[in-house]
């Protein structure tokens, strides 16, 4: 049997169980069996990505040490910490120590969620039926990090009764950024903005995309336009029967 | 220089951009970005042109030495002057001297990122020396008394309503909207200058190590008539404008153009090979070459940020960078702006007074994806990052005490997982206190940042209740 170990994310374990809960019903209807090691916290990447290379360790290590009781693949809801994993853990220790390697061992078999279904699995229909306008938002880190161009539009495509409508600069940066939303919040806010007239404009009903972070402000975004489009992670959109 | 550069106020300044700027510059940056896919369209052979030009100027910056050496030699035996500036100000005294030398009252200048860098026109103006920018975009922010906002398009950030009105204050004039009547309007009040100047000061795209050449990429033509009209032509120059030879330059005409503004080569491709050698012959009389340091050395000691010298100054980063769109290029706070500017001025600037340019920006990438060169503007960022957060063997940590202390914090709460599982219990009970169904419209600081633009979904954390259950039962 097909066995996963599933890392939630911090952002995911805060904001989005019912993501999550789909995420498990989705992989274990294809017949995955699930693990979820409890020790999980966080890929340690806000941390990183403000220049605290040296707390991140600690952050990794956690991670490494939970996720390798288990040599199964590790699957997450996010393309943002899976890069994370797998094109920075390996940096943090040097060449020659026991972590060094672990880290390359872990970032081997450590899968976004589309990625896994697509490329791993080789599924691209999970039998989700969503009669909607719905367009898609190609979240940075996913998309040029990860180098995932066609995975989610493969999965949507196959959803029944879905007409998918594209989005103007699909592929500009939404102004999450990690701490950047904090940090600028008036850039942060003319970046969401532009992203949600775009979407507005579009006349799609739904909007989805692969990352919590970037949901979080999207759909923020959105509630705050006072608008009805529904901004989701493409999971919950191929829960949908 | 470090430690005297005032502090450049990014966030600060992104709380009041004027609304004119974003649309300016969306639009002007719009048509580039939409050029250059174009042109990079037609060209099948696009990345593989991309790789060359970026192994070329590693090359380059990794013999840096041997190349100006070499570049040296060939600009004195076609008959050239070089002086080498180690600092802005001895550059500027350079010039003055050249200028005094020679008894120069007015000056015409050809658009240049390096004199915009050391503020040449402030210095010949303190001396008394005329010096009129003509390249259009800079004889506007000349007449705005600004820097440039954009590598290319200096005043991409004004209308042209602001223009004409710009022209009509200090030309006494009644200025039309008119793009076509403002340009002839320049036209005219510089050409009378072009005939008058005693000097010509250009920068330069590239310097042909080879043979000592010249490179000047332009498309307004002034910068042909600066550098052959006057008697003295002095061109400042970044040394790290340096190529090896002629076959390089050909990859990189081919790169600047279609990456800049979307052509396949620019109107003016220009080759200066030292001054005129006898009498009749086009071009000045005297050719001084300065090659400005002004910090470039000190960057090439560090692995890492030393990419940031591949730079072929195209602005294609800032075309792409939604967070230079948003605000425009004062907000970097200095000559050099965008993607490109938040690598480079924390490196020349220092990490006390460029501190939150690594900051600016969401890592979306964009910028490398187009880069004609390859710098990994991310990769440079996050090291900058790494610089100010936590200091390296080029500067002490300037992040204030108590956002250092809040990580170490985040990171000991993230790396024991017991109190960061303590943290998921109780974190939604309290932020319910702030909740209104399922949205979280005022957060407490540091939150209320994001809350002040959109609401925060609620915290739910029940994943991992749920899964305790649900295995459990099904045990
Ligand atoms: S960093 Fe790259 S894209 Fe930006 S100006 Fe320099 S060469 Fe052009």
């Amino acid at each position: 049997m097909t066995k996963a170990q599933l890392f939630i994310t911090c952002l995911g374990d805060q904001f989005y169980t019912s993501t999550l809960k789909s995420m498990t019903r989705i992989l274990e209807d294809l017949g995955v069996e699930l693990m979820f090691p409890p020790e999980q916290t966080c890929c340690g990447q806000p941390l990183f990505n403000n220049g605290f290379e040296d707390k991140t360790k600690g952050v990794a290590l956690n991670f490494l040490k939970a996720f390798s009781k288990s040599d199964a693949p590790i699957v997450a809801p996010s393309g943002s910490c899976v890069s994370m994993i797998k094109h920075h853990y390996a940096e943090l220790f040097p060449e020659g120590i026991s972590e060094h390697d672990l880290a390359i061992d872990i970032a081997s078999r450590t899968f976004e969620f589309t990625e896994y279904l697509v490329n791993v699995l080789k599924v691209t229909d999970v039998g989700a039926v969503y009669p909607h306008k719905v367009t898609y938002h190609a979240t940075c880190h996913y998309l040029r990090e990860m180098g995932l161009k066609t995975e989610a539009k493969t999965l949507l495509n196959s959803v029944k009764g879905l007409e998918f409508v594209s989005l103007k600069e699909e592929e500009t940066c939404c102004g999450f950024g990690g701490a950047f939303i904090v940090t600028f919040p008036e850039v942060s806010r003319s970046m969401m903005e532009n992203k949600v007239n775009d979407i507005l404009a579009c006349g799609a009903d739904t909007v989805v995309m692969c990352e919590p972070g970037c949901l979080m402000n999207v759909a923020g975004g959105l509630h705050k336009a006072g608008s009805k489009v529904r901004a989701m992670h493409i999971i919950d959109l191929l829960a949908s029967k | 220089m470090n430690e005297t550069s005032p502090y450049i106020g990014f966030e600060e300044y992104s709380e009041h951009v004027p609304t004119s700027i974003p649309l300016a510059v969306q639009q002007a940056t719009g048509r580039f970005v939409s050029g250059r896919a174009a042109r990079v369209a037609e060209l099948p052979q696009w990345e593989e042109l991309r790789q060359i030009g970026s192994d070329i100027r590693q090359h380059t910056i990794e013999n840096m030495d041997g190349y100006l050496t070499h570049l040296e030699a060939a600009v004195l035996s076609a008959g050239g002057h070089v002086h080498w500036a180690e600092s802005g100000e001895d550059a500027r005294q350079i010039v003055l001297q050249i200028a005094k030398e020679n008894k120069v009252k007015s000056v015409v200048k050809s658009k240049s990122m390096a004199t915009e860098e050391i503020h040449l026109n402030r210095a010949l103006e303190a001396a008394g020396i005329e010096s009129l920018e003509t390249d259009l975009g800079e004889y506007i922010i000349q007449l705005a008394g600004t820097g440039p906002s954009h590598i290319i398009v200096p005043a991409v950030h004004l209308t042209k309503e602001e223009i004409a009105v710009l022209f009509s204050k200090h030309l006494g004039i009644d200025a039309p909207n008119d793009p076509i009547e403002l340009a002839r309007i320049a036209r005219e009040t510089l050409r009378e200058k072009f005939l008058s100047a005693e000097m010509g000061i250009s920068g330069g795209n590239f310097l042909i190590a080879e043979t000592g050449t010249l490179v000047m990429v332009t498309n307004e033509g002034n910068g042909r008539m600066c550098t052959t009209m006057p008697d003295i032509h002095v061109a400042v120059v970044g040394i790290d404008k340096v190529i090896p030879d002629w076959d390089s330059l050909t990859v990189f005409l081919k790169l600047l153009a279609r990456s800049a503004t979307g052509q396949k080569l620019s109107t003016y491709t220009q080759f200066i090979t030292g001054p005129r050698h006898a009498e009749g012959e086009g071009g000045p009389k005297e050719f001084h070459l300065v090659l400005l340091d002004n910090g470039r050395s000190k960057i090439l000691k560090d692995p890492v940020g030393r990419d940031v010298l591949k730079c072929i100054r195209c602005g294609a980063c800032a075309n792409v960078c939604p967070v230079y769109k948003n605000v425009g290029g004062f907000a970097y706070g200095s000559f050099i702006s965008g993607p490109i500017g938040a690598i480079l001025s924390p490196q020349m600037l220092g990490t006390q007074a460029a501190r939150e340019l690594p900051f600016a920006s969401t890592l979306c990438g964009a910028c490398a994806d187009v880069c004609p060169v390859k710098i990994p503007i991310p990769t440079i960022l996050r090291h900058l990052r790494r610089r100010v957060s936590q200091g390296d063997e080029f500067s002490k940590p300037t992040l204030s005490t108590s956002i250092r202390v809040t990580a170490s914090l985040a990171s000991f709460a993230l790396a024991q997982n017991w109190l960061y599982r303590f943290g998921t219990r109780v974190l939604p009970t309290f932020m319910s206190i702030f909740k209104r169904g399922n949205w979280i419209s005022n957060a407490p600081y540091p939150l209320s940042r994001w809350t002040k633009a959109r609401p925060l979904p609620s915290f739910t954390a029940s994943f991992r209740n749920w899964w305790k259950k649900e295995k459990d039962s099904t045990k």
